[in-house]
């Protein structure tokens, strides 16, 4: 396939991009080198962070709200394991309520293919076996990464206008008319083409502003609030959390709703064309289809 | 939308070979993970940020933010014992039988003048009564109430050498591993270390007493550490010695603790 024209050194997304010669399409810069950066660093740090602490969660595999949180005391959600001992049955137990979850959660199969209690399996976690020390070790060393990828993001965004600019919804998006009418165009399938297509439009700006104001944050107060060392230098985050076992929980449940975030994340990349947008976010270049010819 | 048409087709089968390929890729990249958690260099690598989180938290922190201290009805109904549950050396039942009359508290290594104190003499002297949150690197966490002798005031009347940098605990128990953490399972004598930032915090206390009774043997009696702003393997049980060092390296595996030297961070405040 070859590139018609390209804009060279065109802002971000580049709504002065130039038109092709005659064949209805364009290439224009899409992302910045800062946000290309960022997400290919948190691809690696996010799911390196994700394994290792899916191990550390199996060490204690209960999940507690309040100050504190151990074995005899009432857990939130809990991965086990009944039954006898060849034949260990695994269970999920979410506020008293239990499902049957053998050869997923509770029990299945460990690095020699046997079943094993464990809460998440062994193909889920990192190492692939039950060691907490290396997965601590994993855990913290990419959670400074990703702290520093998020610090320099967000001080990028915030300088070079990214977020004024390209994230934050205008108003008029926010109509709740509007707002239906994308709700409704992305249930079914229909995405938005041509010029509508330079800006991101108003569901992925709210995904977007959730996952880098809200979850991602959240990510990294609630993993802090775990440390006894920061308890002692910032109790607020006690308070705010409402405990140690709480910000444990929220930790656990937010890393959840980013893992589902990067599930609708994958499933828009298939939707959409896998390779103009893999290319965007690699080299900055994003092809515009459009309807009718300029 | 269209019916599948031929193109339509070849772009499924693309796609569909495309993304077990990535599947492969991934699995050969995990795999490589795997090796690389035991390649000693990379875990030194990965162990780097020990340094970093250490640096940062002391910042935050300076010498004497406290942990926090909770109100006798946050209480812990039930304490999980951990570890070592009762020590099975010989020498221990000898001092459990007798209600640790026997039992001395040796403080020694760099110090002008070194002691073996009784329980009855640590009892005696000034005590400080907290009730703080116990975090197991495992995750749980329970509250219970501390009494005991503030490490400080020990050091400070056996005069600390001005090469002295660390006091070492060591204890009664040996430990077998705990399967619940995975990794090396591997027998040992528990010991631990802290530097004397640590040993001088108002909060780093000797405890005797444990909710308003002596010590129990599941919690390390008759005696234990709490250092509050650390994990749990921090606050050693059973202590028979307290040794003032300037380094660690001639102890155990030389990475300062029981824990230390299966993998565990020496700088426990995360």
């Amino acid at each position: 396939m070859s590139e018609s024209t390209e804009t060279p050194g065109a802002a971000v997304p580049a709504v002065q991009a130039l038109a092709a010669a005659g064949a209805g399409r364009r290439v224009i810069r899409r992302h910045r080198v800062t946000t290309r950066i960022w997400h290919w660093v948190n691809l690696v740090a996010l799911t390196i962070l994700l394994m290792s602490g899916l191990n550390i969660f199996n060490a204690h595999p209960r999940l507690y709200w309040g100050q504190f949180g151990a074995d005899s005391d009432r857990p939130f959600l809990e991965l086990g394991a009944r039954g006898s001992e060849d034949d260990p049955r695994g269970f999920a137990e979410i506020m008293g309520h239990r499902i049957g979850t053998t050869g997923i959660l509770g029990v299945s199969a460990g690095p020699d293919g046997d079943p094993l209690i464990q809460g998440f399996p062994s193909w889920s976690t990192l190492p692939s076996w039950r060691d907490l020390a290396t997965a601590r070790r994993w855990h913290f060393f990419f959670a400074w990464i990703f702290v520093a990828n998020l610090a320099a993001y967000l001080a990028a965004g915030l300088l070079n206008g990214h977020f004024r600019h390209d994230i934050a919804p205008r108003r008029d998006e926010l109509r709740p008319r509007t707002l239906a009418h994308h709700v409704f165009d992305h249930l079914r399938l229909r995405f938005p083409r041509g010029e509508a297509a330079l800006h991101y439009n108003v569901l992925q700006k709210l995904a977007y502003l959730g996952v880098i104001f809200v979850a991602l944050p959240l990510m990294v107060l609630t993993g802090l609030t775990m440390s006894p060392g920061i308890d002692a230098a910032a109790p607020w985050l006690l308070d705010l959390f409402g405990g140690r076992q709480s910000a444990r929980t929220l930790h656990f449940l937010v890393a959840g709703s980013i893992l589902f975030f990067v599930v609708i994340h994958l499933a828009a990349l298939l939707a959409v064309g896998v390779w103009n947008e893999l290319r965007s976010m690699i080299t900055g270049r994003y092809v515009i289809k459009e309807d009718r010819p300029t | 939308m269209s019916a599948p048409s031929g193109p339509g087709l070849h772009r499924r089968r693309f796609l569909l070979s495309g993304g077990s390929a990535l599947l492969g890729g991934a699995g050969l990249l995990l795999s490589g993970c795997d090796r690389a958690s035991e390649a000693p260099a990379f875990r030194d690598l990965l162990g780097r940020a020990e340094g970093l989180t250490r640096t940062s938290q002391r910042l935050l922190q300076g010498r004497s933010a406290l942990a926090r201290e909770f109100a006798a009805a946050d209480i812990s109904p039930e304490f999980k014992a951990n570890g070592t549950i009762e020590p099975d050396t010989d020498i221990y039942a000898a001092l459990l039988d007798d209600g640790f009359a026997d039992w001395r508290l040796q403080i020694d290594g760099l110090v002008d003048r070194p002691a073996a104190l009784s329980l009855a003499e640590l009892r005696s002297l000034p005590s400080r009564t907290q009730i703080t949150r116990h975090d197991c690197v495992e995750g749980w966490s329970a509250i219970g109430k501390w009494t005991g002798v503030p490490l400080g005031l020990l050091l400070k009347s056996a005069g600390l050498k001005p090469n002295a940098r660390y006091a070492v605990f060591h204890c009664a128990d040996d430990l077998d591993g705990e399967a619940g953490k995975g990794g090396e399972q591997s027998p040992g004598l528990y010991y631990e270390s802290i530097d004397l930032i640590d040993a001088f915090h108002p909060q780093t206390i000797l405890a005797y007493d444990m909710n308003d009774a002596p010590l129990p043997v599941a919690h390390g009696a008759p005696l234990r550490l709490r250092v509050e702003r650390q994990l749990g393997y921090k606050h050693a049980k059973y202590l028979m010695r307290i040794e003032i060092a300037e380094r660690l390296d001639h102890l155990g595996r030389g990475k300062g603790g029981y824990w230390e030297d299966r993998g565990y961070e020496w700088y426990a405040g995360i």
